[in-house]
């Protein structure tokens, strides 16, 4: 058995930073394992530009991003292991590991940190008609071939889901000489950023069909075509708005789930909208000395945010590491309002808080001109207005700590009020 | 031409272009069995597969039912065949080490019509002398079954009533009967065959012949088309097609044996099963179709799916579906299997219409076919001293304990890289289904084998790694690495940064 104070699962931007706060801290050993064959998680397949500007204020593709982690966890010389998968994580903190080069592992941490990340929906998950030929592919496993691979996946694409991996790719397989035909969206709105719309499909003239859906993918070894159609409000096709296309390959970008099988049989609570762990304001888990950050307790869309989180996520376990978490303290419930999909944290032990408490969120449907409100038992302690919010969008909202420790509320509601709901 | 390698075991003789004693058409669990059963004698043997794999066609997409039997009528083969074939399981489990459990179904009933259907099943139970088959109360359900409708009035329970893995099973018996010496063309269709003096010739569509003195006809839902090109036609194939939801692992423990619903006049009702991987199983409906690739599945039959499942099992989770998949049962105008020689050309033997329960029957469907060929071969089969009806158990990295798993990485350290993080399927088990007989050659191959992309993200994770192994161990490029068949390509080519050489 080998002992260490913080181990941190998952070597992506969200261990990352979690690991190197977490030395910062003073913590005195921390080990990362990454199962992969590299640090830098799914960033290192990014190649494009869009990461970093809210933390480094420039625009660096993922590799640079994860590059500048990377850098710096060597430079604190922080312990990794790669190739590294872990097999079980338990209430005790004992975790099992494998790797070719150090066969099995048992490790017994003080603290950990989940950050395993999330995987892609997948055609099942959604059930999609039709046969199941070759070129059906999740849009990230296309991402994957295309840039880390070099190996191109199709001539003639369809993208069904506007999630901004789907994007993305749409740009990138323009940019290698593919013709992508269509987006299709069943939801009114799209599921990615905004930005992401008018730089990779608007700027390459990709159509974007909204409230759309795929009936039918053809073709028995190899895709020859899908037909998409017009939902109605019950996300039901209907007859006589198909469109037929001829493609050789599908992308799916429907959604992405946090990676909660460790979490499970560590037997932490899971939310069962965000699909990862009920977390606090330290990033702590159902189980305590248990903490998660990043897309492993919900989906991000910029990684800045991860990097925000996940710095929380190691600096509390360092804390708690040392004894200096408040465990006992009184606890404030969050919880989504009118219009919100979830929140994050879900509780709040203000005693722990610095001087603000960030709460990520997500809005369930595009709105206008709304304000979003957070009051503690019917008290506003904070109130803005949007002009624009959309689910793809996380929403954040900062909250002084010192209201929180002085009101010592039972629940902080966030609420969308006013505005109109949108349907693009 | 983008093929992945094949026809590695494709038979000396064959090239040779001597006569076969017996040859086979079509690698299905029926095939293979026979071919399996054949092997323990003293006979030159060559299965014909059009696929590039074997288990391919129906073996691959069904319920994976070893029925207890009760259901198919005795007065039938396959309810004989059913029956016979059942107990047989747990040997060949044994030597072949493919999944298979013997974990019970229920029939439920919900209506007092149902229940007397019921009623006639364990009278057709006790004429087949089926074990265990009984009655029981709706309180004796709940009980052990919590997740089952409210509704039930009562419920058959046969305790023999198994699941398997379809696919496993025939490649096994594949595997193992070319242990023993039979040989096995994939990607090699037959196309015609012609009475000769001595038996056959069968030609293929890549322009071959290969001779033999008897051919057995194990086509599935092409059977019809194989016994009309030598024999005086007297049967048609109706392909009726069936199609699945199959839960993730995570909804496993939703039920823990086979649960019917009481046949009626509308049909046999849809099943909720877990299967021998952990997963559940809901379907099939049943509806006939012309073409007989026609694999596809429909928005309408899946929701009829989902409403009828919903029946037996009201929260069953739909929302944790991984993937749904489509089958075609070998409906045989006779209503019935044909097992046995053409009446006009009696070196010819059909192992025909081998609809459900096919998959239970097979083993005894084998022993059947074993001795109509004897027949046609003119006596005794001579048995082989060195027949050796085991093959090698593979490892399975995710089922061992953490003392096993550390002594398998110790032999060999590939059984510490995870390929598949779904189902824990290790780097050292992919190329183990890539070197044996048999072995895999494309993604589904290895899927079939090992189970990467077996699990929830299908493949997502794991697909480029299963390639860039299979493109290793192969020894050819990953770009070439298809899905399944021929035709099934992934990669369309280099992009254009590694075209331009940077
Ligand atoms: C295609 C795509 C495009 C994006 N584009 C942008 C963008 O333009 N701008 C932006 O700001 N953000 C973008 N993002 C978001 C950002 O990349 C993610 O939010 C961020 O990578 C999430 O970090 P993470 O560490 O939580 O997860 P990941 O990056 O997924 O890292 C998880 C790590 O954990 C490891 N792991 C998992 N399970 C185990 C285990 N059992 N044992 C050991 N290791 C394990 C994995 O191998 C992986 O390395 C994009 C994301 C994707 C997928
Ligand atoms: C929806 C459904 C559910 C079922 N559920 C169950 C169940 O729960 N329990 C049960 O016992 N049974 C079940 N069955 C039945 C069972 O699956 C079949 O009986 C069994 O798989 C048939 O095997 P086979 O070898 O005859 O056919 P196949 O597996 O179809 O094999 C026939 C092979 O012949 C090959 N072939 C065809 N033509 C040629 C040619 N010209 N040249 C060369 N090769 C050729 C094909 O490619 C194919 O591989 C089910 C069937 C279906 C469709």
């Amino acid at each position: 058995m080998q002992h260490y104070e913080v181990v941190i699962v998952g070597g992506g931007p969200a261990g990352l930073a979690a690991a190197i706060e977490a030395r910062k801290n003073g913590a005195q050993s921390v080990v990362v394992l990454e199962r992969d064959r590299e640090l830098g998680g799914i960033l290192q397949q990014c190649i494009h530009h869009g990461f970093g500007l809210v933390v480094f204020n420039e625009e660096l593709t993922g590799p640079e991003y994860a590059e500048r982690f990377i850098d710096e966890l060597m430079e604190l010389g922080i312990e990794y292991r790669l190739e590294t998968m872990v097999l079980e994580v338990n209430a005790d903190k004992t975790i099992r590991a494998i790797s070719p080069s150090d066969g099995m592992i048992e490790i017994q941490a003080k603290a950990i940190v989940l950050n395993m990340g999330c995987r892609e929906r997948t055609r099942g998950a959604i059930a999609i008609p039709g046969f199941r030929p070759a070129g059906v592919f999740s849009a990230g496993t296309a991402q994957r071939f295309v840039n880390m691979e070099g190996y191109m996946v199709g001539k003639r694409v369809v993208i069904l889901g506007s999630g901004d991996i789907g994007l993305i790719m749409a740009r990138r397989m323009a940019l290698e000489g593919a013709k992508v035909l269509a987006v299709a969206e069943i939801m009114p709105y799209s599921g990615g950023l905004t930005r992401n719309i008018v730089q990779c499909l608007h700027d390459y003239d990709i159509p974007l069909y909204l409230s759309h859906t795929i009936t039918e993918v053809r073709g028995k070894e190899r895709v020859e075509g899908v037909t998409i159609a017009e939902v109605d409000e019950n996300r039901k096709p209907m007859t006589g708005t198909e469109k037929h296309y001829d493609c050789d390959t599908l992308l799916l970008s429907v959604g992405l789930i946090p990676e909660n099988e460790l979490s499970r049989g560590a037997g932490i609570q899971l939310d069962p909208v965000t699909g990862g762990p009920i977390v606090n304001e330290a990033m702590e888990t159902s189980v305590p000395g248990i903490f998660a950050s990043g897309n492993v307790v919900h989906v991000h869309d910029l990684v800045d945010w991860v990097t925000e989180e996940s710095r929380r996520a190691g600096a509390y376990a360092a804390r708690y590491v040392q004894n200096k978490l408040v465990e006992d303290a009184s606890v404030i419930a969050s919880r989504p309002g009118d219009g919100i999909g979830y929140v994050v944290p879900h509780k709040v032990r203000p005693e722990n808080l610095n001087d603000k408490l960030a709460i990520f969120m997500r809005v369930k449907e595009v709105f206008h001109d709304a304000k979003l409100v957070v009051k503690a038992d019917g008290e506003v302690v904070y109130s803005r207005k949007k002009r624009h919010m959309a689910p793809g969008e996380m929403e954040i909202v900062q909250i002084d700590a010192q209201k929180l420790k002085d009101l010592k509320p039972a629940e902080l509601l966030v609420s969308v009020e006013g505005g109109e709901t949108v349907h693009v | 031409m983008r093929y992945g390698p094949y026809n590695h075991f494709t038979g000396s003789r064959m090239k040779r272009g001597e006569m076969y004693d017996v040859v086979i058409i079509g690698a299905g669990v029926i095939g293979c069995g026979i071919a399996r059963e054949l092997s323990r004698y003293d006979l030159s043997i060559l299965i014909l597969e059009k696929e590039g794999d074997v288990a391919d066609g129906t073996t691959k997409a069904n319920s994976a039912i070893v029925h207890a039997g009760f259901d198919a009528y005795h007065k039938t083969v396959n309810g004989q065949m059913n029956a016979r074939g059942n107990p047989m399981y747990d040997r060949l489990a044994a030597e072949l080490s493919f999944p298979f459990q013997r974990i019970g179904s229920l029939v439920l009933a919900f209506s007092e019509e149902e229940l007397a259907s019921l009623r006639e099943l364990i009278d057709n139970a006790n004429v087949l002398k089926i074990p265990g088959v009984e009655m029981l109360a709706p309180e004796t359900v709940h009980a052990k079954h919590a997740n089952l409708s409210q509704e039930i009035r009562g419920a058959l329970w046969a305790p023999t009533g198994g699941i398997c893995g379809p696919w496993e099973f025939a490649i096994a018996l594949a595997e193992n009967a070319v242990e023993n010496g039979a040989e096995l063309a994939l990607n090699t269709q037959v196309t015609g065959i012609q009475k000769t003096d001595a038996g056959f010739r069968l030609s293929t569509a890549a322009g071959g012949s290969i001779e033999s003195r008897v051919v057995v006809n194990a086509a599935g839902v092409y059977a019809d088309t194989i016994h009309n090109m030598v024999a005086e036609p007297f049967f048609e194939i109706h392909p009726k097609r069936g199609q699945y939801f199959l839960l993730d692992k995570a909804a496993g423990d939703i039920v823990d044996t086979v649960i019917f619903q009481a046949p009626t006049k509308a049909g046999k009702g849809v099943l909720v099963s877990p299967t021998v991987h952990g997963n559940i199983i809901v379907g099939p409906d049943a509806e006939y179709v012309e073409d007989r690739e026609d694999l596809r599945t429909t928005g309408p039959q899946l929701d009829y799916v989902r409403q009828a499942a919903r029946q037996s099992v009201p929260n069953i989770p739909f929302g944790m579906n991984i993937t749904t998949f489509a089958g075609l049962r070998a409906e045989s105008s006779t209503r019935d299997f044909i097992i046995g020689p053409a009446d006009d050309v009696p070196n010819f033997i059909n192992a025909a219409g081998m609809k459900s329960p096919g998959l239970s029957a097979a083993p005894a469907v084998a022993e059947e076919v074993v001795k109509h060929v004897g027949v046609a071969l003119g006596g005794e089969l001579k048995e082989r001293k060195d027949f050796n009806p085991h093959r090698r158990p593979a490892a399975h990295f995710a089922e061992a304990s953490p003392e096993k798993q550390a002594e398998l990485i110790a032999t060999d350290p590939r059984f510490a890289r995870i390929v598949c993080r779904c189902e824990y399927v290790t780097e050292a088990e992919v190329v183990d289904v890539i070197h044996r007989k048999v072995g895999a050659r494309s993604v589904d191959g290895v899927k079939r084998r090992a189970r990467p992309g077996g699990g929830r993200c299908q493949g997502g994770f794991c697909s480029p790694r299963v390639m860039e192994i299979l493109a290793r161990e192969l020894g050819t490029d990953m770009g070439d690495v298809l899905k399944d068949g021929p035709g099934s390509y992934i990669l369309t080519g280099r992009t254009k940064a590694v075209e331009g050489g940077m």
